[in-house]
């Protein structure tokens, strides 16, 4: 097999363009951090290492949508459903971090773009139409099944068009046979056949947890936002 | 408490057989993002960019290239279904140590009710 590139690699979008979505990222991991530290408990905290390790192990996992293109999941309609929004971003972002670091997946100044595509717009993405959908459609398993799917399709076309976004801002190759528009066309119509097998993935996965262990999907633990107890309530 | 780490357990199982054993069998075409990438491009049989213009054309190596686990294999086993394979275990195991630690540690701690915040 050849060199496997999933991911962005160093050099195509601009040193500038790379260290403003560093810094996006960095910004918005903190925050992330800061926000997903009230969802984890002692019972999300290993629960989300686990996401962390199967959105790595089905990454390897490439498969045809095309002749001669393949895809894989990213992962954000996922993580989103099991840990939740804040912890589901991060959970990405570690597979993002360990692929560049030491898979070489994914070049190590590109790591911003990538966790802003993947892990942020993805699981942002995602999450918004988990929110709106579980609203609608019933929560069961069936319900479940088809929020990971339609949530995983947009959350991959979405994250496709944000890295159309970056090389418009920063790409560094002038593109004379193609331009930016028909690059957003190839690269929404690939996406669209990508979320399509992320879905399915997502949706079996999500489902069989929810089927085995309700108690540990974070989108079934009810409708409101999930708020941490005061200390008030703990104690009455 | 007992059921959630037979959970885990179950899940890492699963995680540990997809990427030791089922990688092999996925797709090596490039993904979405490669062939747009590429696109514009003439590439010759290694895959290498020849000629024309396209996103990946000054693209660069990653900085990790070298590492024991670059690009999915292990450095030095000659068998590229044991050397994905065991890449694959490896790096489930250390996404799992590094995201469950991390998260082990930002977790909000339950406290009793007078020490909480």
């Amino acid at each position: 097999m050849d060199a496997v590139a999933l991911h962005i690699s160093n050099g195509v979008l601009d040193g500038p363009v790379s260290a403003v979505y560093g810094v996006i990222a960095l910004v918005a991991l903190a925050y992330c951090i800061s926000r997903g530290r009230r969802d984890l408990d002692d019972r999300l905290a290993p629960m989300a290492g686990l996401v962390a390790a199967f959105i790595f192990a089905v990454q390897m996992l490439n498969f045809p949508v095309l002749p001669g293109v393949s895809g894989h999941l990213l992962g954000g309609a996922m993580a989103a459903l099991l840990v939740g929004p804040w912890v589901g971003a991060l959970c990405v972002s570690v597979v993002l971090i360990v692929q560049a670091l030491v898979i070489a997946d994914g070049g190590v100044t590109a790591l911003g773009a990538n966790i802003t595509n993947m892990a942020l717009v993805g699981t942002g993405v995602a999450y918004l139409l988990i929110f709106l959908l579980l609203r609608i459609l019933p929560r069961t398993p069936t319900g479940l099944g088809i929020t990971a799917f339609v949530a995983s399709v947009f959350a991959v076309v979405a994250a496709s068009q944000s890295f159309v976004l970056q090389y418009a801002l920063g790409g560094t190759t002038d593109l004379d046979h193609y331009s930016l528009g028909a690059i957003a066309g190839v690269m929404a119509g690939t996406h669209v056949l990508i979320g399509i097998g992320e879905g399915l993935i997502a949706a079996v996965t999500v489902v069989t947890v929810a089927k085995t262990r309700p108690d540990l999907v974070y989108a079934l633990r009810g409708l409101k936002p999930v708020r941490p107890a005061t200390a008030a309530e703990v104690a009455a | 408490m007992k059921k959630t780490t037979w959970f885990i357990l179950g899940g890492l199982l699963v995680a540990l057989l997809l990427a030791g054993v089922a990688s092999n069998f996925a797709s090596g075409s490039p993904d979405g993002l490669d062939s747009a990438s590429t696109k514009g491009c003439t590439l010759n049989e290694n895959d290498e960019i020849t000629g024309g213009s396209c996103m990946a054309q000054n693209a660069k190596d990653n900085e990790t290239s070298d590492s024991p686990l670059a690009d999915y294999q292990i450095n030095g086993i000659g068998n590229s279904y044991v050397s994905t394979g065991l890449a694959g275990v490896a790096g489930v195991l250390l996404t799992f140590l590094v995201g469950g630690g991390l998260f082990w540690l930002v977790r909000s701690r339950k406290q009793p009710a007078e020490t909480r915040e």
